[in-house]
């Protein structure tokens, strides 16, 4: 029973992938209802396996089939369910149904609909392939699918070159990721002999000491994969350029599930990260530990990001440069020690980050394709649900309570605040920085005077469009309450405490550690208080003039792509001296025309020898006859 | 008055060798040389006729009418081959006839 839901949580997105390129190609409506058949049944499927995994004892269970069995290695198809995969499946599984059903009437009139559906289903099987595999190979598998997927989306729309630069640019950026990813799997199954996430667990487990000096090394490594994938620093240039792609991939693959996949890599392998540090002997005794690394590479990315939103004026990208932060939460979340709390972060960050970029799609479409907010304002009278729901939103990522984005945030922050202190105030900082980039975003979006025509007359968008946006906003605001936590902790520390009443849950914060809890409240009055003495009335950004040459480092984020683009260049250009020196005057000077002359020049000597008179040639035989006679006989 | 030896024989053939030699390295004339081969043949059927005499073994011997009638058979076809070049290509001395080199 569990075998077969497995099995059809996984490949009927699949299926549906390839039935829409086989047979519906030139159907929009059958393969719109293909997709979001094929998804809405794995969400309910999903609901099944996590009841069904709650009640169970006996997780982690595996399935798993032979796959690849090559000498040593011995890799098997395989799917780990635990409370980790089966609550992941869900969150998925249920913001990709609302964000399908919200495609067909985002894309409307579009006339690729057809290409579009196939290429989410088949992100959503590479998706849910991530989450429900069982070992590293496998995993690498799908790792590089949504990679696939996700260059495949964001060139949805190819006709645009940016749209085809940004592709490209999320494709190459994330092999640079992945090409670590690679080489840490590779250094475990050398050491290890073996990639299954159980085996490794309980080698290491057995004796922390299995990898000896490599340790740290390796769990640096797969955390390259997921910098690349979880566009964190210095790899997250690829994410806000990832919004060339039509709003609800934006919504699903570039804010709610695969840039989480990075941060559930690292979940999954937690074990493997919190092992204690150690370096090989040349990199001369570093104190510092993976997590450490993890931890503040996550903060960084967490801050620059929020900095680079503030002046950002593009509705998607703000909410991209949004997004690397709450991720960079995630990943610091994980580097103090705290896969539980990211993982909290990574569910509630989905619902809300969807329902975000869906309702800036609802004011994208309404405006016809606008994406300036300084061209916005006054739509929330005009667009009640959108505008509700957003707000909601914006409250949950603000972390307001009770409000779902509250509750993991403050998890967060309340791990910091014991583990690390330069952290916590890092981490409330980039709280502050969201609440004011995400009402800049809405006084000048819905609230302030309208800036243009075009935006006094908006009208509210479809009800396929509105329908989403509500579903997701249940979770948003009730998410605080379910006990997710309760779940992760489980899975992760085997405690058994389990949640409580809806009060005691909304209490919880201020019981536990009432000073995160109160500081991030206090962050995000300040925050919302400079938000509305700013933008209130504006009708142009105050701040780029009174900051100057600051904001333009803030809207030319840091000048990082540029800096990366130099970087680029310079080293194709010396990589391409070499060769042009190389071959110009290793192949082509020394081995080609070196040959060629020694040849030649032979040829000419010799050729002195052929004069073609007979008595030359018998002097020469003479000659040749007595140096013989004369060395054998001498 | 002193006895003929093996080593007269033998100076005499390398005498009538080396002179061959002369004729066939410097003469220009196709006959003259043709000749002075001759010449350098039967300087060696002389040395192989006296090794054979002075070791009291008729192979030597053998070896040398063979030679002679190779010689004679071989004589036969290199003049008509030095017939032929003089009435095809109306050459006679030697230095003219290059074909050989391209």
């Amino acid at each position: 029973m569990t075998f077969a839901l497995v099995i059809l949580i996984l490949f009927l997105p699949l299926l549906a992938s390839a039935g829409i390129l086989m047979f519906a190609r030139n159907h929009p409506a059958a393969s719109a209802k293909l997709s979001i058949g094929a998804v809405v049944i794995s969400f309910l499927a999903s609901v099944a396996l996590f009841r069904s995994g709650l009640s169970a004892e006996n997780l982690p269970a595996e399935l798993a089939v032979r796959w690849l069995n090559v000498g040593d290695l011995d890799i098997a198809f395989g799917f780990r369910l635990d409370l980790l995969t089966l609550l992941m499946l869900v969150v998925v599984t249920g913001v990709a149904s609302a964000i399908h059903l919200y495609s067909w009437g985002y894309l409307r009139g579009d006339r690729s609909i057809p290409r579009y559906f196939a290429c989410l289903s088949f992100f959503m099987f590479s998706m849910l392939g991530i989450i429900m595999s069982n070992n590293f190979a496998q995993m690498f598998v799908f790792w590089e699918l949504v990679g696939l997927s996700s260059y495949l989306l964001i060139g949805f729309w190819f006709e645009r070159p940016s749209a085809a630069d940004a592709a490209k640019k999320a494709f190459l950026t994330n092999r640079v990721g992945d090409f670590g990813f690679l080489m840490g799997i590779l250094l475990l199954w050398s050491q290890l002999g073996s990639v299954h996430f159980g085996q490794i667990q309980t080698k290491l487990a057995e004796n922390p000491q299995a990898l000896g000096t490599l340790t740290t090394v390796v769990a640096l490594l797969v955390f390259c994969g997921a910098v690349g994938k979880s566009a964190q620093f210095p790899l997250h240039v690829w994410l806000p350029d990832a919004m060339e792609g039509p709003t609800p991939v934006s919504a699903l693959i570039h804010a709610a599930t695969m840039v989480a996949a990075g941060v559930f890599m690292l979940c999954r392998v937690f074990f493997l990260l919190a092992l204690p540090a150690q370096w090989p002997a040349w990199m001369g005794g570093l104190s510092w530990s993976a997590l450490d690394v993890i931890a503040w590479v996550g903060g960084i990315t967490a801050l620059l990001a929020a900095l680079m939103a503030t002046q950002q004026n593009d509705i998607k990208r703000i909410l991209a440069y949004s997004t690397l932060s709450q991720l960079g939460y995630m990943v610091m979340a994980v580097g103090l020690g705290g896969p539980s709390p990211a993982m909290y972060h990574l569910a509630t960050h989905a619902f809300f980050k969807a329902l975000l970029f869906l309702g800036a799609g609802s004011v994208i479409v309404a405006l016809h394709h606008e994406q300036d907010i300084w061209n916005m304002g006054a739509l929330a009278g005009r667009m009640k649900v959108t505008f509700w729901t957003f707000l909601l939103a914006t409250l949950a990522l603000c972390g307001v309570p009770p409000f779902s984005g509250f509750f993991s945030k403050d998890e967060i922050l309340a791990l910091a605040f014991t583990q690390n202190k330069p952290l916590f105030f890092l981490g409330l900082f980039v709280a502050f920085l969201t609440t004011f980039y995400m009402f800049r975003l809405v006084m000048v979006a819905f609230l302030g005077p309208a800036k243009k025509p075009s935006a006094s007359h908006a009208r509210e968008s479809e009800p396929v469009m509105i329908l989403p946006l509500i579903a997701l906003g249940l979770p948003t605001v009730l998410a605080g309450f379910w006990g997710i936590d309760a779940v992760f902790g489980r899975g992760f520390h085997g405690s058994t405490e389990h949640a409580g009443t809806w009060w005691q849950q909304m209490i919880f914060p201020f019981h536990h550690a009432p000073v995160p809890a109160l500081a991030s409240l206090g962050a995000f009055a300040i925050g919302l208080a400079s938000a509305w003495r700013l933008y209130r009335q504006a009708k142009t950004d105050p701040l780029s003039t009174a900051l100057g040459a600051g904001s333009r480092l803030l809207q030319h984020r840091f000048y990082l792509d540029e800096l990366y683009e130099r970087g680029i260049a310079l080293t194709q250009d010396a990589l391409a001296g070499i060769a042009d020196f190389t071959d110009r005057w290793i192949i082509a000077g020394l081995l080609v025309r070196g040959i060629h002359g020694t040849v030649e020049l032979t040829g000419r000597i010799l050729r002195l020898f052929q004069t073609g008179n007979v008595q030359t040639y018998a002097f020469w035989v003479l000659m040749g006859v007595s140096a013989l006679l004369w060395w054998v006989l001498r | 008055m002193m006895p003929v030896g093996l080593a007269h024989y033998l100076v005499v053939s390398a005498v009538l060798f080396t002179l061959g030699l002369i004729g066939v390295l410097a003469r220009r004339n196709l006959l003259l040389v043709y000749m002075s081969l001759e010449l350098m043949l039967n300087a060696a059927n002389l040395a192989l006729a006296a090794f054979s005499r002075f070791n009291d073994q008729l192979d030597g011997q053998i070896m040398v009418f063979f030679i002679i009638t190779v010689a004679a058979a071989e004589v036969a076809v290199g003049l008509a081959l030095i017939v032929a070049l003089c009435r095809q290509r109306r050459i006679t001395r030697l230095d003219e006839l290059t074909y050989l080199k391209l």
